[in-house]
């Protein structure tokens, strides 16, 4: 019974479809897996504590949280408003559409610029809300979760689709231990690297098309160029 | 047990999972001492295991830290774990701040995105490209008691203010790649390979094609790490397939593992790309980002599918 082991796969889907708590169901659908694939107990406490200890890269970024604390203590965003209301014509598209484009490049040198924590947070989000707010006077809380995700997407784009122009990148070499792996010599760090850049491109240029579109969908909810505040 | 290859990088970054140890530690006492609390005692378990298993997990038999995961993954199940009170600024204080430091503000947080680019890019071989971040967050640190002259205590509160506000989903990544572990030993990928066999005709391309990119990013959405995916349904799906029809591999392994980052823009099983920042902005909508996200990931989806079918044959 093979397709027994896609269990945890089941556990998953339903677990998040039906807003489980996240934790648990994630390690439910593990232990169920393991022991229809029969793992004994012990293996499978095993592999998951391995997997949990090896893994710890994953929430580094608790490293940055005091000083990211102190700048929002001593007025960040407030100065991130100032900032943005002092450019003229800065619509929130733009705001985001520029963050994506050097995210994208920072990427694709491996520069670490980004991260939701250290950029996003304190700088993009209050930088596009700022702007929306400049223009519009006062935006509801709808609104503001959409420039949210827009922001925080922008970083997700930039991020995921440049990272393997960069040789060194973990992306792209486990691209090529794969494929080397399965016999196919010719794959190298460099033509992975060289063969990602179509797609970088592209996803800036996506990005900027949505976010004009965003921005032109705002001005129709709110009315023209700087309006009377709203209620 | 996990035998540490004792390195330069090594010690720092164990040094540095110390140190996320003890805000975890922090964050926990933070609730303990909140006595208006409900929770208070079952919050600081979750934390002072959490912390366990960063500082110790290393020199104990794994299977202490699997029972350990199973623990916090039962208090956050039963809702116990829960935000303390927090010395929140108020919006006029920020703002007689931002008066008073201007633009340098900013000094702090440029401070640590530039830094952490130089330490990895200079010190990469010595120290790790991942202690950059760490290191980096010292640096900037640094910078902020010279331009703010708080008290060093400032900042412990600051960041175990925001450690409690993004919460118990922040280890989530961690959680899932375990579980991805546990998909493989188990073989799950195998059976998934085999199901697809029936849907593609032989020797179409274009519908092969498709077929390797939405299953990249649909495993991606099941299991929330593109990685996984990759080892998964490439040998499974992709060398069959694509690669043995004629495919240049070179483009379907860059664009395979891309096709799987569609896949990580739609699903809350990427919890440190779209739930934790979704914690982070405090977004109404816990799916905000997801959302916002969903349509630039099915345009990507197609294109890739495209340039699969052009470049690689």
């Amino acid at each position: 019974m093979e397709v027994l082991k896609l269990i945890g796969v089941l556990i998953v889907i339903i677990g998040f479809a039906l807003k489980f708590d996240a934790m648990a169901t994630v390690v439910i659908a593990g232990l169920a897996t393991g022991l229809v694939a029969g793992m004994t107990p012990m293996q499978i406490l095993e592999t998951l504590g391995k997997a949990f200890v090896t893994n710890r890269t994953a929430t580094l970024f608790v490293l940055t949280l005091p000083v990211i604390g102190l700048c929002e203590r001593y007025g960040l965003k407030d100065k991130a408003v100032d900032f943005i209301k002092s450019i003229k014509n800065a619509t929130t598209g733009k705001v985001v559409a520029i963050y994506q484009v050097i995210r994208a490049l920072s990427a694709s040198f491996s520069l670490r610029l980004g991260g939701h924590p250290q950029f996003v947070r304190p700088l993009i989000n209050p930088m596009a809300q700022g702007a929306a707010v400049a223009r519009f006077g006062k935006i509801d809380e709808k609104t503001e979760d959409e420039i949210k995700g827009l922001c925080a997407g922008s970083e997700n784009y930039g991020n995921f689709f440049a990272q393997n122009c960069f040789m060194g990148a973990s992306g792209t070499l486990l691209i090529v231990s794969t494929l080397n792996e399965q016999g196919y010599k010719e794959v190298t760090a460099a033509n992975i690297a060289l063969w990602s850049i179509p797609i970088a491109v592209i996803s800036c240029i996506v990005g900027i098309a949505y976010y004009s579109m965003f921005d032109s969908k705002m001005k129709k909810r709110f009315g023209g160029n700087h309006a009377e505040v709203k209620k | 047990m996990q035998t540490i290859k004792w390195t330069t990088s090594t010690v720092v970054a164990e040094i540095f999972y110390c140190v996320i140890g003890i805000i975890f530690i922090l964050t926990g006492i933070k609730a303990l001492k909140d006595k208006e609390m409900k929770n208070r005692y079952f919050t600081a378990i979750f934390w002072f295991i959490l912390a366990f298993t960063f500082i110790a997990g290393p020199y104990f038999p794994y299977w202490v830290t699997g029972l350990c995961v199973i623990i916090i993954a039962a208090l956050t199940a039963i809702g116990k774990v829960t935000q303390s009170n927090s010395d929140v600024p108020a919006a006029e204080n920020t703002r007689k701040a931002a008066d008073r430091f201007g633009y340098k503000v900013f000094i702090p947080a440029v401070t640590l995105a530039i830094a952490a680019v130089i330490i990895a890019t200079v010190w990469s071989k010595q120290l790790g490209a991942n202690n950059a971040i760490g290191l980096s967050a010292i640096v900037a640190l640094i910078i902020a008691f010279a331009l703010f002259h708080n008290k060093p205590v400032q900042a412990v509160s600051d960041g175990t203010r925001l450690m409690d506000n993004v919460g118990p989903v922040s280890i989530l990544p961690q959680v899932l790649a375990a579980l991805g572990a546990l998909f493989t030993a188990a073989g799950v990928g195998n059976v998934i390979a085999k199901g697809v066999e029936v849907i593609i005709p032989q020797g179409n391309r274009f519908i092969a094609s498709a077929v390797y990119c939405i299953a990249m990013a649909l495993f991606t959405i099941i299991m929330g790490n593109g990685f996984a995916a990759f080892s998964v349904i490439t040998v499974g799906i992709g060398i069959p397939f694509l690669i043995m029809q004629g495919a240049n591999p070179v483009v379907v392994g860059a664009l395979g593992l891309t096709a799987g980052y569609c896949g990580t823009l739609m699903t809350p099983m990427a919890a440190n790309f779209n739930i934790m920042p979704a914690a982070l902005l405090e977004t109404k909508d816990k799916y905000a980002i997801i959302k916002s996200q969903l349509p630039v990931a099915l345009v990507m989806l197609v294109i890739h599918i495209f340039l699969m079918y052009f470049f690689a044959f």
